[in-house]
Formats: structure tokens, C-alpha cells, sequence
């Protein structure tokens, strides 16, 4: 690609040809405002935000979808661009339900953003007839408000992008309007609650299902239990809600805070990743030497099980039985730890900390109740507990670091990084070799398997044996893999699978970054490159090696793989159909 | 206007299921002859409901929303199944002038269903059109093809009844 010379506002530059003038305005630090824009999935230029003024050009282009050329000349601040994108903005409003004092996303809205940085201050300037909709609250895991939707797209772009595609744009002009097929309620299609579209959506259309109101009243009661998990990627995301840096680790304010919040115990999901290595790795050596069902497919994202249920239900034997780090830690206390602390199962209130929206619904799933109890009562979703300690007036960045409780919060290196694409991968393999040779593993780091590719393979020679892995993450790369699997011609032993692209940092349930954060920043690679430094600074790096995992072992479960642990830890799956 | 989904069952023959078939087979090589494929289905089945939709979709490897969007979008095609009548008032403005929309209201009183819909015994379907290019004859309406000029409410029964049988 060669490059052209432009003017952007006077100022000259080179730039490669072809590039759109909102990404060669970043050269010289011009933000150009989008409202639709996701880079390579919805370019689009629908929105009309992003409109500037090109010399000769007979009106205002879109810069999201317009290339530069030789010679071109730019203006990106003129007042015609700038009364543009005002009046843009006022008829958006004039079909927009502006319950911002209210509105969930008030402080991380980009519609409010931009009114605010353009002035908009008549917002009833275009009022008029307007569409009412329902709520569609009929999902476990979240809500959408077509009042607030200002059709950009993004989400539909994001359904798409996962290979899922259940909602979308449906009829034409004023009644344009994104829903399902037949209008359906999302319950009603196969939607696989990744929340995607939520952590893409500009505005207070889709947001998670507010499951904090419960978390208050189990803690105010003085007969209920209440013990609070983290998943291994909350810890290097919770202080993006408080406007710290992406990637910082925050476990020790994240544990302080949630103390503060009045739970009874502070564990780690941590904890139960690793409890899932030690049962996983040994549900793998059993397939291996057993003639089982092989490629084995790692079970700890309920997006992507949901995703297998709806899409390959003739594939579910492939599927780990064991449960997710969650279920299983939810199980574990309710089971082991109720009966080693006298405490009434009934009355242990587990919630989990989660990056995911599919975690709520995986928190209803059947088979889920080792002790007659469902294992996890409520999932929260990173955002859930940021606005939980801001309501609670925690001045969170200033908090004392501490640790979490014992036992259930101690875990390894291997157990941190199931926050990110591949590391479950990894953290199998730690253990899974160590089991194949007898021998202690000297280089812990497999770093063919890391990384925020889509579809990662390795091959290892383990005792003698060719050990062929997948690492997919992101519904549209599972899908390749599994044509692949259906066809028989794969030749793995081992696939991991994360329903979101990058794995759970980057997971529907996170922090709220705006567009511009997602299109330009490398926000999965960055998160996961704080859960790879806080392995590395581990003193355990080996899922089976933890002292807590081999004490739950002695005192309850025997071996892995062993009667107990399949009563406990292990869960069966539903094929669910395409369309309802 | 927003689309009516049909509650009327389902009730294709194999026949036409064949013939739908053969159409996909003929076509699924390409996505973007998606609209083709929809109005051949609708010149099968008279309309698009769920149980054709979903033959299309999966036959020609698209997602169900991709294909309701489209069915959605353009005005030909229909979501309710046309009755062994179809009535269509005109609501042009010339006939809107003379009181068509009376006409309307009054046709949809006696029947019993809204505009874009379907009796449930699929004998009359009700439809308001745009300008038929007969203003002269204003207020005017059409079963399948008997054309009704100068009407007035009051003629309206009379008229449908004709068709009951």
C-alpha cells in the first residue's frame, strides 16, 4: 500500500492510500465523534456523526467509510460539519427516551457524550409522534429497551460477528426497529447470552439484568450466609468503573471492597479453576486411555455451551462434563465446606462475580445442585459490583489492599489466567503433562496457546505421544472448529473454547469501553496481558499443586474423577432447539 | 406500517414443501439471490410465515432474522396468508378525501379483522392500498378482481355478502 499526501485542516500529511479519513485523522490526534462505527464489523456509515468537509466534495462525507486520496483536503471542525452533527444529534433525541438521570448507562453513554460535547441543549427541538416498545426483559441475563435504541447497528454487528445473529433490523422507516425473528422475545430464539451487544451498545438499549438489589437484601439478612467468588478476570478489569488504567490489577482494593460490602466470606473463583483443572485434566487422560469421546471440549463458558446446545446438539458429547469454575466452587461450599463449618446449606448464599451475562443464566441451568441447593444463587456481572461499590459510597482507589479468606481463596498461576483466551488451555496442560510423564515440568509456559488470536493449535509430544490442541475464542472461530469436529477430520485431543473473542477479558459482562476504546486500543490484550504478569508472580503455578485442592481432595472428593466428585463437580447438557 | 405476523396454523402440503425445495436446491449456491428465493416461496404459499421462513433460512445457510428483516422490509412480501378473497380498500388520497377510511373501518367491523389480516377460516383478507389509478370512481375498492366505485358505508354489507358463501 502506498501513501498519499493529505491536508487535514490545513495540517499536511502522509498516510497509507486507502485508509478512511476517521483513521488518518488519528494521525494527527483528531478524534473523529461515531456513533455506529466498529472497526471491520459494522463500517457502515449510518450514523452521520462522523461527517466532515472534503474540499470539492459536493456535501459532507462520512469519514467512518471514506477513503483518502492524493491530494485530498480535510476539514474536520468547521461549522457546517459542527451544525451537521448538532442537528444529527437533536433527531436522534427526537426518538430517544431521555431517561438519563436514571438510565444505567448515564456517565458511560455515547449519545450523552456527544450532546454534551456539542452543545445539544434543546432536546425536545424535534419532538413529535414517537414509537412505544415493550421492555424485552424475558432473558435471564439482560434487558433491551427498543426506547433508547438509536439504531446504529453496533449490536447487530456484534451478533453477527458471534456467529449467532438472533437479532437484527426488522421492518423500514419510522418503524424500523432491532429485534428477533417474528418479533420474538429473546428467550424464545437462540440467543447464547454472551451479552456482546451489551458492551457494544452506544447507549441504555441493552444492558445486563440488575441482580444487585438481591445480593443487598441476602446481606442484610442475618440468617443467610453470604459468600462472594471473583472470577479470575474481574480482577484486572473492576478498576476500569473507577477510571484506572486498563490492565491494572485491583485484587487486593477488589477484596477490600467486597468486605466492606458486608459478605460473610471473600473467596476466589480462582480457587474452583483450579479444583476444574485437577477434574478436567483427568476427565482428558481418562478419554485418552478410555477410547472416550475425543476431541474433549473445555465446558467453563456458558455462552459457548449454550451456543453448542442451540447450534451442534449432536456434538454435545464432546463436552467436558465437568461444571464451570463457578458452579463448581457454589458446589463445593455447599457440599464440603457447609459440612466442614456446620453451616445449613440452605442458608449459604453464594454469588459470583462474573465478566459474563451468560453466568446468569447459567446459574438456572438444570442439573446445577449438588447439595439440593442450586450451586450459585446469584451472578453479578463486573458492572453490577462497580455500581454496588459506588452506591455504597467506597471510595474505592484508595482502599487498603487485602487477602482473600481461606481456604477457598487460595489458587495458582494456572488459575488466574482462565481469564483469557487460552489460558484454560495452558492451565490443562501444566497439569496434564506432569500427570502423562510422572516428571516435574520444567518450562511452565506454553505460549503457543496465548495470545488473542482467534484459533490457536499447538501440537505436543507428551510421553511418547502427539497431544494435538485448539484454542477458539469467539463464537464465529468455535463454529469453524466445530465443522471441523462434525466432519471427524480435526485430530485434536483437546479444544478450548471461550463464547467471547479474547476470552473472558473481554467478556459481555465487563466494564463499558466506548467505541473508540474497542475500535483503537488492544483492550483484550491488554487485560490479559495483567492476569499473565499476576501468574508469573504466583508461588504456585500448578493447578494441582495447590494446598488447598489437595485438601478438599483428602477430606472429600478422594480422587479426581472419583464418585463424589462426579456428584459434585460434574453436570450433563440439554440439546435445545435452533428455532422455537 | 409495521407488519402482522399471521396466527392462522400453518397448513403447507408436501407438494408445495417439494416445490420450495427444489427452488432452495436450484438457488443456495448464492446468498444474495435470498430475495428470488422469497418470492418464489410466496408465489408457493400465497405468504412468508415462520415454518417457510425457517426452510429458507436453513437452506440457504442464512440466519432466520437476516431473512424475517428482509420479509419485513419490502412491502410485497406478506406475513399473513391472503384470504380466498382479498379485499383491498384504496386509501389513496383521492378515495382518503372521499371516506375511504370509513369504508375501511366498516369493512374490518363486519368481518372481523384489522387491515393485513386474514379470517381464521381464510375465506376474506383485508388490505388498505395506495392509489389504484381509479380516482374517478372515488372511494373505491377491490375483491380479487371485482372493482367497487363510489362507495358509501351503508353499501358495505351488501356487498360482502355477496362473497359469504
Amino acid at each position: 500500500m502506498g501513501m498519499v499526501n493529505i491536508k487535514i485542516n490545513g495540517m499536511p500529511l502522509s498516510v497509507p492510500n486507502g485508509i478512511s479519513i476517521l483513521e488518518a485523522a488519528r494521525y494527527v490526534g483528531i478524534e473523529i465523534p461515531t456513533l455506529c462505527y466498529l472497526k471491520e464489523i459494522n463500517e457502515i456509515g449510518a450514523c452521520r456523526i462522523c461527517v466532515v468537509e472534503v474540499k470539492g466534495a459536493k456535501s459532507l462525507v462520512t469519514a467512518c467509510v471514506y477513503p483518502v486520496n492524493e491530494g485530498m483536503e480535510i476539514f474536520t471542525n468547521t461549522e457546517k460539519v459542527r451544525n451537521s452533527r448538532k442537528l444529527t444529534l437533536e433527531l436522534i433525541l427526537s426518538t430517544h427516551d431521555r431517561k438519563c438521570l436514571s438510565c444505567v448507562r448515564s456517565g458511560s453513554c455515547e449519545l450523552q457524550q456527544l450532546c454534551k460535547e456539542f452543545g445539544v441543549d434543546n432536546e425536545t427541538y424535534f419532538e413529535g409522534e414517537n414509537r412505544h416498545y415493550d421492555f424485552d426483559d424475558s432473558a435471564a441475563h439482560m434487558i433491551r429497551d427498543n426506547n433508547k435504541c438509536i439504531l446504529c447497528r453496533r449490536c447487530v454487528a456484534a451478533c453477527d460477528a458471534q456467529a449467532v445473529s438472533v437479532i437484527g433490523a426488522n421492518a423500514r422507516g419510522f418503524d424500523t426497529h432491532i429485534s428477533s425473528a417474528f418479533d420474538k422475545d429473546l428467550a424464545n430464539v437462540s440467543c447464547i447470552s454472551c451479552g456482546q451487544c451489551i458492551v457494544n451498545c452506544p447507549t441504555g438499549a441493552l444492558s445486563e439484568k440488575d441482580d444487585s438489589p438481591k445480593v443487598l437484601e441476602a446481606i442484610n439478612d442475618p440468617e443467610k450466609f453470604v459468600v462472594v467468588q471473583t472470577a479470575p478476570s474481574i480482577r484486572v478489569t473492576l478498576g476500569e468503573c473507577f477510571g484506572m488504567h486498563l490492565g491494572t490489577n485491583v485484587q487486593g482494593k477488589m477484596v477490600a471492597a467486597l468486605r466492606r460490602l458486608g459478605f460473610d466470606r471473600v473467596f476466589d473463583t480462582d480457587f474452583a479453576a483450579d479444583l476444574t483443572i485437577v477434574e478436567e485434566a483427568n476427565e482428558l487422560l481418562e478419554r485418552i486411555n478410555n477410547g472416550g469421546t475425543l476431541p474433549m471440549i473445555t465446558s467453563c463458558s456458558p455462552g459457548w455451551i449454550k451456543y453448542c446446545e442451540h447450534y451442534y446438539p449432536e456434538q454435545l458429547s464432546h463436552l467436558s462434563t465437568c461444571k464451570s469454575p463457578q458452579q463448581m466452587f457454589g458446589a463445593t461450599i455447599k457440599t464440603w465446606y457447609a459440612e466442614k463449618f456446620g453451616i445449613d446449606p440452605s442458608k449459604i448464599v453464594v454469588v459470583g462475580i462474573m465478566p459474563c451475562t451468560a453466568k446468569k443464566f447459567e446459574t438456572m441451568r438444570d442439573d446445577q445442585s449438588a447439595s439440593g441447593y442450586p450451586d450459585v444463587d446469584i451472578a453479578l456481572t463486573t458492572r453490577e459490583l462497580g455500581r454496588m461499590i459506588e452506591s455504597a459510597g467506597i471510595f474505592f482507589r484508595h482502599l487498603p489492599d487485602e487477602e482473600f479468606d481461606n481456604p477457598l481463596g487460595d489458587a495458582t498461576g494456572a488459575a488466574v489466567i482462565f481469564g483469557t483466551t487460552g489460558g484454560v488451555m495452558e492451565a490443562a496442560l501444566r497439569t496434564a503433562v506432569e500427570r502423562l510423564t510422572g516428571e516435574t515440568l520444567k518450562a511452565l509456559d506454553f505460549t503457543d496457546v496465548r495470545g488473542t488470536k482467534g484459533i490457536k493449535e499447538a501440537t505436543y509430544n507428551v510421553a511418547g505421544m502427539d497431544i494435538k490442541v485448539c484454542v477458539a475464542s469467539g463464537i464465529a472461530n468455535a463454529k469453524k472448529v466445530m465443522d471441523k469436529v462434525k466432519d471427524g477430520t480435526s485430530g485434536y485431543h483437546f479444544i478450548e473454547i471461550m463464547g467471547c473473542p479474547g476470552g473472558c477479558v473481554n467478556g459481555g459482562g465487563q466494564p463499558i469501553q466506548h467505541a473508540v476504546v474497542r475500535n483503537f486500543v488492544d483492550l483484550r490484550g491488554i487485560r490479559a496481558a495483567a492476569l499473565y504478569d499476576a501468574d508469573k508472580d504466583c508461588p504456585v503455578r500448578k493447578s494441582h499443586e495447590n494446598p488447598a485442592i489437595k485438601k478438599v481432595y483428602e477430606e472429600f472428593f478422594g480422587e479426581p474423577g472419583s464418585h463424589k466428585a462426579h456428584e459434585v463437580l460434574h453436570t450433563s447438557y440439554v440439546a435445545r432447539p435452533k428455532y422455537q | 406500517m409495521l407488519k402482522k405476523v399471521s396466527k392462522i396454523p400453518f397448513s403447507g402440503s408436501p407438494e408445495q414443501e417439494a416445490r420450495l425445495k427444489e427452488i432452495i436446491a436450484e438457488n443456495c449456491h448464492d446468498k444474495s439471490l435470498l430475495m428470488h428465493v422469497m418470492q418464489q416461496a410466496q408465489n408457493i404459499y400465497g405468504y412468508l410465515p415462520f415454518e417457510v421462513q425457517v426452510m429458507i433460512a436453513d437452506g440457504m445457510d442464512i440466519p432466520l432474522e437476516k431473512v424475517y428483516g428482509v420479509s419485513t422490509f419490502y412491502a410485497q412480501f406478506n406475513l399473513t396468508p391472503k384470504g380466498k378473497f382479498n379485499i383491498s380498500v384504496c386509501l389513496g388520497t383521492a378515495c382518503y378525501v372521499k371516506g375511504s377510511k370509513a369504508v375501511l373501518d366498516k369493512i374490518c367491523q363486519v368481518i372481523g379483522i384489522e387491515p393485513g389480516e386474514c379470517t381464521p377460516d381464510r375465506h376474506f383478507s383485508i388490505e388498505a392500498c395506495r392509489c389504484i389509478g381509479a380516482c374517478g370512481l372515488a372511494p373505491v375498492m377491490t375483491i380479487n378482481d371485482d372493482v367497487y366505485g363510489k362507495l358509501t358505508v351503508d353499501q358495505i354489507e351488501g356487498i360482502l355478502q355477496k362473497y359469504k358463501d
